[in-house]
Parts: C-alpha cells; sequence; structure tokens
C-alpha cells in the first residue's frame, strides 16, 4: 500500500506534471504512439481482411500468418529493427503495427463472414454489383465486430507501447525503464497506473462507439 | 416469356443439379415449379437472373439470350423475392424497397415516393417506412420483400419459396395478396416452392419437377389434379393418401364440402363456380 499512495503522490506531484518530460506529455506522447499504430495497422489490415472476406479467399493464409505474428516476441521485434534501423520511433512502430494488425485483420474479414449469408445472396439477386455489396451491405454490417478487433488492438498497443522507451523513444515506458535503472519503484508504478488508466479511457470510449454502430445498424 | 432451352447444370464434384430442362414460362402468367428439395427448382429460378449460369443450354428473356446481358443490369431489371425476405437489416423499410431504384440512381424523393405506393399495394401501413425489418413481423418482413420485388417495375418476378417461412394463416393471406397484385399487374412469375397446396393456389402453369429438374408433368393446375401424369405426380399430389380428396355431405342447412379428414371445407354453392 505504500508504493501505491507514493506512486499516487508521484503522479500528482506537480513538479512531475509539465514539461516536455512531464507526466501530461508522456501520456499524450503514449496516446499518440498508439493512435498512429493502430491506424497503421488499420491502414494495411482493413483493406486486407476485406478482401478475405468478400472473396473467402486466402482465409488459411491469413489466419496462419497473423498467428505467426502475434507469436512474435514484441520485444524482440523492438531490438531488431531497433539494430538495423538504429534508435528513434521507427523500431517501436513497426513492433507494435505487427502486434495490433492481427486483431484488427480478424475483425475486419470476421465482421463480413458472420453476416447471414442469404442478406449478402439478396443484395446480389436485386443487382448490387461486388463494390455495392461490400460498401453498402458487408461493410457496415461488418462494423460491429471490425470495431472489436480495433478495440483489442489498440489496448494491447497501449499496454505494449512502454517499450518505445527502451530504443530512445518516449511514451510512459519512459518513467518505467527511469524507474527502473534508478530503483524508484512509485514511479515505476506510477507510469504502470497511468497505462492502466488510458487503457480503461479507451475502452470506455469503444463500449461506447460499438454500442452506438449496434443501435445504429439494429444488429443488437 | 420466359424460356429454358436446353439447360444442364453440374458442378465440379460431379453432382447434376439440372439435366437437360426445356420449359417456356408464358409472358404475364405465373408459372410455379414445384418439388421436393433438392430437385433442382431454386437452380432453375437462378438461371433467370444469372445468380446461376448453366453448364449448358440457354435462357431466353423473349429474344435476348441472358447469357449475353451483364449479370448487374439484368438482375436490377427483374424483381426477386426470396424466403426469410432477405432484407437488409441495417436499412429502414423505406429504403429496403427502394434499394434498386436507388441504386440506379432513381432521385431519393421520387424513390420513396414509390416505395409508399408499393407499401399501400402490399397491404403495408405507412407507418412502418421508417421501422427497422427486425421490427417487423415475419409476415409483415415478406410484405416488404414482396414490395421490394415490385420497386424497380420490373416485368419479370422470380420469388423463391416466399412464404415458406410464416406461419400457415399469414402464408393464406399472402398468397392471396400475391393473387390480386397479379390480376393488377400481370407479371411473368416465376415461383419456387415445395408446396403443392400453394402450387395449385397461385400457378396458371404447374410445372412438377423430380431430382436433376426432370418435368414429372407441366400443366393448368386441373389438368396436374384431374389427369395425373404418373405414379410420381400422383404420390406428389398426395391423391394416393385421399390429401386433396373432398367429399359431399347434406346437412340440415344445405351441403357441406368436407376433407379428406371429414372436416368442413365449405360450402357446396350453384353453379360450376368462375375460371381460376
Amino acid at each position: 500500500m505504500n508504493y501505491f499512495s507514493e506512486a499516487i503522490a508521484w503522479i500528482l506531484d506537480p513538479a512531475n506534471a509539465s514539461g516536455p518530460s512531464g507526466v501530461w506529455a508522456r501520456c499524450w506522447e503514449h496516446l499518440w504512439y498508439t493512435l498512429l499504430a493502430v491506424v497503421l495497422a488499420c491502414v494495411i489490415a482493413i483493406p486486407l481482411g476485406y478482401l478475405v472476406g468478400h472473396t473467402r479467399r486466402g482465409r488459411g493464409l491469413v489466419v496462419v500468418s497473423s498467428g505467426a505474428a502475434r507469436a512474435l516476441p514484441t520485444l524482440g521485434v523492438v531490438t531488431l529493427v531497433g539494430l538495423v534501423l538504429g534508435i528513434g520511433l521507427v523500431a517501436p512502430m513497426v513492433a507494435l503495427v505487427l502486434l495490433a494488425v492481427p486483431s484488427v485483420l480478424a475483425g475486419a474479414y470476421a465482421g463480413i463472414e458472420a453476416i447471414d449469408r442469404r442478406t449478402v445472396d439478396a443484395a446480389r439477386a436485386m443487382g448490387m454489383s461486388e463494390w455495392e455489396v461490400l460498401t453498402r451491405v458487408e461493410i457496415p454490417l461488418g462494423l460491429p465486430l471490425l470495431l472489436g478487433g480495433v478495440r483489442s488492438a489498440t489496448l494491447q498497443v497501449i499496454a505494449t507501447a512502454t517499450l518505445a522507451a527502451y530504443v530512445g523513444a518516449g511514451g510512459l515506458g519512459r518513467f518505467l525503464f527511469l524507474g527502473l535503472k534508478t530503483q524508484d519503484y512509485p514511479q515505476m508504478l506510477a507510469s504502470a497506473l497511468l497505462v492502466v488508466a488510458i487503457a480503461l479511457l479507451m475502452e470506455g470510449v469503444f463500449e461506447i462507439s460499438e454500442r452506438a454502430a449496434a443501435r445504429r445498424l439494429h444488429t443488437a | 416469356m420466359i424460356r429454358f432451352d436446353d439447360v444442364s447444370k453440374s458442378y465440379p464434384d460431379g453432382t447434376e443439379a439440372v439435366r437437360s430442362f426445356t420449359l417456356e414460362a408464358p409472358t404475364g402468367q405465373t408459372t410455379v415449379l414445384v418439388g421436393s428439395s433438392g430437385c433442382g427448382k431454386t437452380t432453375l429460378l437462378r438461371m433467370v437472373n444469372r445468380m446461376v449460369d448453366p453448364t449448358s443450354g440457354r435462357v431466353w428473356i423473349d429474344d435476348e439470350n441472358v447469357a449475353d446481358v451483364p449479370p448487374v443490369p439484368l438482375r436490377r431489371r427483374i424483381g426477386y423475392v426470396m424466403q426469410n425476405a432477405g432484407l437488409l437489416p441495417h436499412r429502414k423499410v423505406i429504403d429496403n424497397i427502394a434499394t434498386v431504384p436507388l441504386l440506379t440512381g432513381t432521385p431519393k424523393a421520387q424513390a420513396h415516393a414509390r416505395a409508399h405506393e408499393l407499401m399501400e399495394l402490399v397491404g403495408l401501413e405507412s407507418s412502418m417506412a421508417n421501422r427497422y425489418p427486425d421490427q417487423l413481423s415475419g409476415g409483415q418482413q415478406q410484405r416488404v420483400g414482396v414490395a421490394r420485388g415490385l420497386a424497380a417495375d420490373p416485368n419479370i418476378l422470380l420469388m423463391d419459396e416466399p412464404f415458406g417461412a410464416v406461419d400457415p394463416l399469414v402464408r393464406a393471406d399472402l398468397q392471396a395478396e400475391l393473387l390480386r397484385i397479379q390480376r393488377e399487374l400481370h407479371k411473368t412469375i416465376v415461383f419456387v416452392t415445395h408446396d403443392i397446396a400453394e402450387a395449385l393456389a397461385l400457378g396458371d402453369q404447374i410445372v412438377i419437377l423430380a431430382k436433376g429438374a426432370r418435368i414429372a408433368q407441366a400443366g393448368t393446375p386441373q389438368q396436374v389434379v384431374s389427369e395425373p401424369a404418373d405414379s410420381f405426380v400422383a404420390d406428389f399430389l398426395g391423391l394416393g393418401r385421399g390429401a386433396l380428396d373432398l367429399h359431399l355431405r347434406e346437412t340440415a342447412g344445405g351441403t357441406l364440402v368436407v376433407d379428406a379428414l371429414g372436416r368442413p371445407a365449405g360450402r357446396l354453392a350453384d353453379g360450376p363456380g368462375p375460371e381460376a
């Protein structure tokens, strides 16, 4: 309990709050890394997932390769890419995108696969082109599962983005690694608590948007 | 007029859904394809709008080989009504009905006005326009499905067991409505069902199909009931079990017509009755 109150005190200490390496700045940095990684993962994974879901081809390949991607130890990827490309944001960003892609991909294709085949069949029989079937039927109806995929990707990235500090980038990992080196455990715990707070905040955002999507789509 | 000209459909695994099928569905009439499941009737229906392309043979709409028409524009000018309606769950009733007109670029206001007319035609209250499919009963959804099939004012209406998933009372209601609409609109309808009573109720031409879409008999309802071509047809109609048998019974209140179970099916009226 002692560490806890010290960690809270550390977070609330005005001396730690502001400045380019203060709590607020690091929180924003952390959120920014998360957002960037998830957006990049979406740019890669959503079109691919839609392609797989719509054509029902290549699912096996996607499952195997995203399973493999999930199995990659993120710290290993950060180190490896960091050794090749040097310190900075690129190495952790590669690792975080790799971490986020499988969930988003699964959400994208599972969202389409879960739609009642008869609905899609009817859309096609009425004379929708393949593109119209995708954009007017499959994408809107697949939205709740896609959001679920993005949600779990986001949470994993928030938790893992602390590794960015390992190769010299920012984020809440800074406090973690600094605390580790200086044996300042309250600071480490404070960092962990802030990560948890951001994760819960994002959970709330996703919960609200998933409900809104389900309500709007009449799928719930 | 729709003409099937020696069409066959086989699949890579060797199953033959349809073998050398030839038939003409006359303009402005209802042709009912009836048979047990797996006889190829739905495959035949879906050949008309190219949801299935035949392995050999041709399907003609008037003098046009459907294989020469790209599927998307072809489907937009053919109404399609399916079992469970196949409505888009994320669209309001009005937008479901207007789907095809909106796809072909009809202005929204005009498409909606037309959809309202169709709702009235199929017996839906206009207050339902802004509901979603999951807020309707099965019968209402099916009415929306019929309205949607008619939205682009197609000459041809394909109906794939459209009333198969609703309870018998609602089904009878929907059948009566379809007959009424057809008297008004004179579409060329191809209707698929496994229910012989439904076929007799709706068809101008009834085509009884055996496995591989072999035509066991094609004719008017009167012909198939009074002169079944063979024992397969008689069995399918249930003639052997007396399923279609009706008897006259004299009562104090007049002559009743009773069914095979002795239950009253109606009352004997004077004269030969109207032509179907």
